[in-house]
């Protein structure tokens, strides 16, 4: 276990991943931190301890064949997990210096400031405004009509989806194509203004062209968010991450900068998954 | 010979035709040394199909006509000026009798001696009939297999044509239910009918007194046929039943859909599986004996007066009655909901309520509209609960704790007791059967197509 | 760009954190309701259980007498039983068994009870108490008396102690199912009667006894005391009988049609949507249906579990139908393309393989459909079955009562303080057949579940 974490390197992750397409934005703040995270499905062990640290304003990707534990990872970072009733999680996960796992962490306000978009795209069957309009009126951050309107023109301007929908913005939001959809989701998320958005495999419900534009969104967004998101697809890790994670049978074998993993990984595991041997 | 025994017979020498095609292909296959087209057990099935269905029907036809025609050619045979001086009601009473001698059953008084002259003709006319039918089924039964027995060849399709006579006959089956469907339509139409020679329509849908009077078929006191009284009873028992069983069911649903922990559901579930098959004679019994002195007793101490019997006992029970009805369609409904709507929910910070309450509800809304809807259906068609507990009391008033009677309830009262069915008294049952019969039919069929489309929502 | 989304960050903190308190409340109180909900349910389930079996058990026992009787010569004055005589035809001697059977009918078995009686009482009885003195006895139980003795015509002359029900009156005086305080206008016995049944009781010869009466005897309204369900049971037993040898078949053949079978057409859409419309079609109309065809039209005798047993088929085959459907669906496609596949017919394939797979299945909604049309009431009672039926049927044609039915017509009993225990034990006895059918049920589900 102790071979497969590797430290991280503060000064590796500011260099540019993928050499010119990609200008990172990271702060060089450790904005989240997990130490020793151990995730257990009942009696099977999913998950074997994973250290590592996430960065104010980078995109961090983990990839791995599926069934090693990262979307498991991933969504242990806004205790999604709690949902599942089997599902239980060991070590310690700091947000801010505050241990979100803390008994006394409320995990609606941890959610608040981790969001989180998913695989598949999930709108309400609501109208498209009600979608993004949910979360603010949900925690009551727009007391008018006019600041709600306002929260969603600018979640979907930066979700880059206002121009397609603002004429209709009263139909439903499951109406709209996938990746559309999938925009939506993460309008919806951004509503909310969180720290850190989360993305697992948000863009393998999608053609190329929607992915195209996602990846872009991404990009866009690292502006001012943290962005953590779970790829299947190591092109688009390359394409998009500033840093990059592999995740093997529920270990952390490396992260480094993206750069790194792809040209020059230190373990040979990492460089047989990358190079096509297995996954 | 018996019916009984002439069936047993066919089925009988339907074995024997089974054995017969069977050594029978046996023996071709091994004369033409070729492979036959089936299995052997299809041929003997084959043989025993064409010696037995030919027969078969041959004698349900039979059974239907020939009682008629007997029946006819006595009533031809009868003198010409008695018939002529009989209504046909007694001339089907006199047939009755004869037929009763006929088969030496008694008959009160003994039957006078046109009676008996008839009946001698009529017992000689039915061995006449007997034989006959025994002779003409043999000739059947007897070609069918030897012609079928001759057919078999290697070629002869025997699989495909038994396979079409099994896909016939499971098609008639489901034919049941539709019939089912047409006989409850004609039947309660027809004698729907016949109620409305006696009172119009108008008076029947409009009118706000219910008083039947006792059925005195021959005088011209006909009584009144007021269906609202019944229909505002009905209503008001099955709101009292909703009001209870809606926030009840729908919460248990929600608690056991999203709260319980999985043993909980484990028991849980089942019970509430039993709990929906108890009885509701016995629900009924609990209203009169637990419920309604309770509710008077609870009036008493408040200062209102409360029936023993009235609409709030009938409701109450008949709400509790429900309840499981409700939970488990509407847990149905909301487990399918998918998962990823409730995570999106969470995932932006909604506590498990905020989730419940303003997206998997109104996802599942259509799904719950529809369980509602077939809870009121089945809430206003009980009939035991509201018999023994709502007191019977026909009369237009907006109060609860008062007694008041439902259609159902009249339905019983009508057709209960002495079955003439030629006096309003009774008839009127079947036109309340008939309105309670649309108005459920109504609930259910927008209920099964909400549902339906709910479901292929989520497929 | 950064500063503003940093503020509007902090505000967002600050905002959430202080609704927060409240929304855990709402979350809190939605829960409660929740499981107030759930515990409603279970406590008025609790009450109705807990009701009908505080009234039900005690009614298994009845008070009876239990006291030692003189089978007087000169009361019995009978000749001796007739053996069959070697030699004599059967039509003979049944001639001469039957004579003597309406003998033994004439006798005054009432006179013996009345002596037993007495001789407890140790008084000496005016002719004018006789009356009171018959109360103490359910008036049945002359008959018992003399059925025992034409079983065993040795008795003659001697003194055996007999078991016989107290009457309906009794039993409920000694149980204190009516209040001892009433005057005596409001009383249904006489004075006299009471102190001597409390007498009795003291001395024992009155005891609580389980009866069997209940299980045993049929209905009766001049004995009520002795009024059993087994005319009930039977009726109910040819019914259910009738109900599965129809609708199990029917229905099933029905299911396998319109699942594997039949083209996917607008009829066959109709005839789905019928047939779960007839699922939900309130019973009673199923009762006038059977009115009006079986009864109406096609002459079919009132009151007999035949005509009962075809309303109930009618009614059980949609819920059949669905259950058989619902099974036949949940067994994946590949089974059947595996059988296609090497070569089966259709019909092969669906008898051979899917139908095997499904019986679990079809076997649970079978039951249950079952024992719903076993508890089922209204439709019966537009045919005729709460007529009063004093005999066990022993056809299907013959009229008879059933068990729902049976508890309908005792709760309406006049003599309340008795029936209600009455009822309450029938209704023990149905509902102990029906979750035993219900356990069988989900037992087989659970021991044959598959998981796809």
């Amino acid at each position: 276990m102790n071979t497969s974490a590797h430290p991280n390197i503060p000064s590796s992750m500011v260099s540019v991943g993928g050499g010119e397409s990609r200008k990172s934005k990271a702060t060089g703040n450790v904005k989240m931190s997990a130490k020793d995270v151990k995730v257990f499905y009942g009696n099977t062990q999913a998950i074997n301890g994973i250290d590592i640290d996430i960065y104010e304003n980078e995109v961090l990707a983990f990839i791995g064949p599926s069934g090693c534990g990262k979307s498991t990872f991933l969504r242990c970072l806004n205790r999604m997990n709690d949902t599942i009733d089997i599902c239980r999680v060991e070590g310690k996960i700091v947000l801010d210096d505050q241990d979100i796992y803390a008994p006394d962490r409320d995990v609606v306000l941890l959610r608040a400031q981790v969001g989180i978009v998913f695989q598949k795209p999930n709108p309400f069957p609501k109208s498209i405004y009600e979608n993004i309009a949910y979360g603010p009126r949900l925690h009551g951050l727009a007391k008018r009509k006019a600041e709600l309107d306002d929260v969603v023109e600018s979640s979907l301007r930066r979700a880059g989806l206002w121009e397609e929908v603002k004429d209709r913005l009263d139909q439903p939001g499951t109406g709209l194509s996938g990746g559309q959809q999938q925009r939506l989701c993460i309008a919806r998320t951004i509503a909310v203004s969180p720290d850190i958005i989360l993305m697992d495999e948000p863009c393998s419900a999608l053609d190329p062209i929607a992915t195209g534009k996602v990846e872009q969104l991404i990009d866009e967004l690292s502006e001012s968010y943290t962005i953590v998101m779970v790829t299947h697809n190591m092109q688009q890790a390359a394409r998009v991450a500033d840093r990059t994670a592999f995740f093997h049978m529920g270990d952390l074998v490396e992260v480094d900068s993206t750069d790194t993993i792809f040209t020059n990984p230190q373990n040979q595991r990492t460089h047989d998954y990358i190079t096509g041997r297995f996954g | 010979m018996t019916n009984l025994a002439l069936i047993a017979t066919l089925l009988m020498i339907m074995a024997l035709a089974y054995h017969m095609g069977l050594t029978r292909s046996r023996a071709v296959a091994a004369e033409h040394d070729v492979r036959m087209h089936s299995r052997p057990g299809y041929y003997g099935a084959l043989v025993a199909l064409w010696c037995g269905l030919p027969a078969l029907a041959l004698f349900l036809l039979w059974s239907f006509l020939a009682p008629q025609l007997i029946e006819m050619l006595v009533t031809h045979q009868l003198p010409a000026d008695m018939v002529a001086g009989m209504s046909d009601r007694e001339l089907v009473t006199f047939l009755r009798r004869v037929t009763a001698l006929a088969n030496e059953r008694s008959v009160s008084g003994g039957g006078t001696s046109e009676e008996l002259a008839a009946a001698a003709h009529m017992a000689r006319l039915q061995t006449f009939e007997n034989l006959s039918l025994v002779a003409l089924m043999a000739v059947f039964a007897v070609t069918g297999l030897v012609v079928a027995r001759r057919n078999i060849s290697p070629q002869w399709r025997a699989r495909n044509q038994v396979e079409r006579v099994i896909t016939i006959a499971l098609a008639a089956s489901s034919g049941v239910a539709i019939f089912t469907t047409v006989g409850i339509v004609l039947s309660m139409l027809g004698e729907t009918l016949k109620f409305f020679t006696f009172i119009s329509p108008a008076e029947f849908f409009l009118g706000t007194t219910w008083n039947p009077r006792f059925s005195t078929s021959g005088t011209d006191a006909q009584g009144e046929f007021g269906l609202l009284p019944l229909l505002w009873g009905t209503m008001m028992v099955s709101a009292i039943a909703l009001l209870v069983a809606i926030p009840v069911g729908l919460m248990t649903a929600i608690y056991m859909a999203e709260y319980a922990p999985p043993w909980l559901r484990n028991v849980a579930k089942p019970i509430i599986e039993i709990l929906a098959g108890i009885p509701t004679i016995v629900y009924g019994f609990f209203a009169l004996i637990v419920i309604g002195p309770f509710l008077s007793n609870v009036g008493d101490l408040i200062g209102i007066n409360i029936r023993t019997t009235s609409a709030l006992t009938a409701g109450l029970v008949m709400g509790i009655m429900i309840i499981p009805f409700v939970s488990s369609l509407s847990d149905d409904i909301i487990t399918q909901v998918p998962k990823s709507l409730r995570d999106g929910a969470l995932g932006l910070g909604a506590t498990k309520s905020e989730t419940i309450r303003q997206v998997v509800l109104p996802a599942a809304l259509p799904g719950i509209v529809g369980a509602f809807l077939l809870a009121a259906s089945r809430a206003i068609g009980e009939t035991m609960i509201v018999v023994l507990a709502a007191g019977n009391n026909p009369v237009l008033h907006a109060n609860p704790f008062e007694a008041v009677s439902t259609i159902t309830v009249t339905i019983v009262n009508q057709l209960t007791g002495d079955m003439d069915f030629a006096s309003p008294q009774s008839l009127v049952a079947f036109a309340l059967g008939l309105t309670l019969f649309v108005i459920t039919l109504g609930l259910n069929v927008i209920a099964l197509i909400v549902v339906r489309k709910y479901r292929q929502q989520y497929e | 760009m950064s500063i503003t989304i940093e503020q509007r960050r902090q505000h967002r903190l600050m905002t959430i954190e202080k609704s927060l308190a409240t929304r855990h409340r709402k979350e809190k109180r939605f829960r409660r309701l929740g499981l107030m909900a759930v515990m409603t349910g279970m406590t008025l389930v609790a009450i109705l259980f807990a009701s009908i079996l505080m009234r039900g058990v005690p009614a298994f026992w009845q008070a009876t007498f239990f006291m030692e009787l003189y089978f007087d010569p000169e009361v019995i004055q009978l000749e001796e039983k007739p053996e069959r005589a070697s030699g004599e035809s059967p039509s003979d001697f049944n001639q001469r068994l039957s004579a003597w059977q309406t003998q033994a009918g004439l006798v005054n078995w009432q006179v013996l009870i009345d002596r037993a009686l007495e001789d407890k009482l140790s008084e000496d009885l005016e002719p004018s108490q006789l009356r009171d003195l018959r109360a103490l006895l359910a008036s049945n139980e002359r008959f018992t008396l003399r059925n025992k003795f034409m079983d065993d015509p040795s008795l003659l002359g001697q003194t055996i102690e007999v078991k016989m029900l107290a009457s309906a009156n009794v039993d409920v005086w000694l149980k204190g199912n009516i209040d001892r305080d009433l005057a005596d206008a409001r009383q249904q016995l006489s004075a006299q009667t009471r102190a001597w049944a409390d007498q009795l009781y003291e001395e024992g010869i009155i005891r609580n006894a389980f009866s069997t009466a209940l299980f045993l005897n049929t209905d009766s309204r001049s004995s009520p005391a002795s009024a059993g369900l087994a005319g009930a049971f039977m009726g109910s037993l040819f019914m259910m009988m009738i109900v599965i040898a129809l609708s199990v078949p029917l229905g099933v053949a029905s299911a396998v049609y319109l699942e594997e079978f039949a083209p996917k057409n607008r009829l066959t859409d109709i005839i789905e949507i019928n047939i779960n419309n007839l699922a939900a079609v309130p019973s009673i109309v199923f009762g006038l249906l059977g009115a009006s065809i079986f009864i109406g039209y096609l002459g079919l005798p009132l009151s007999a579990p035949l005509v009962g047993g075809l309303v109930l088929t009618l009614m059980t085959l949609p819920t059949i139908i669905i259950a058989t459907r619902a099974s036949l669906r949940s067994i994946p496609p590949s089974i059947r393309q595996a059988a296609l596949g090497i070569g089966a017919s259709k019909v092969q394939t669906v008898f051979h393989h899917v139908l095997p797979i499904a019986l679990p299945g079809i076997l649970t909604g079978s039951i249950l459909g079952v024992a719903q049309a076993l508890g089922e009431t209204a439709p019966l009672l537009l045919i005729g079955m709460n007529a009063f039926v004093a005999n066990v049927p022993s056809t299907p044609f013959e009229q008879s009562a059933a068990l729902p039915v049976q508890i309908y017509l005792w709760q309406g009993n006049e003599l309340r303080n008795f029936f209600e225990a009455r009822t309450s034990a029938a209704i023990i006895v149905l509902l102990a057949l029906m979750l035993s059918l219900n356990a069988l049920a989900i037992w087989l589900r659970k021991k044959f579940e598959t998981r796809w």
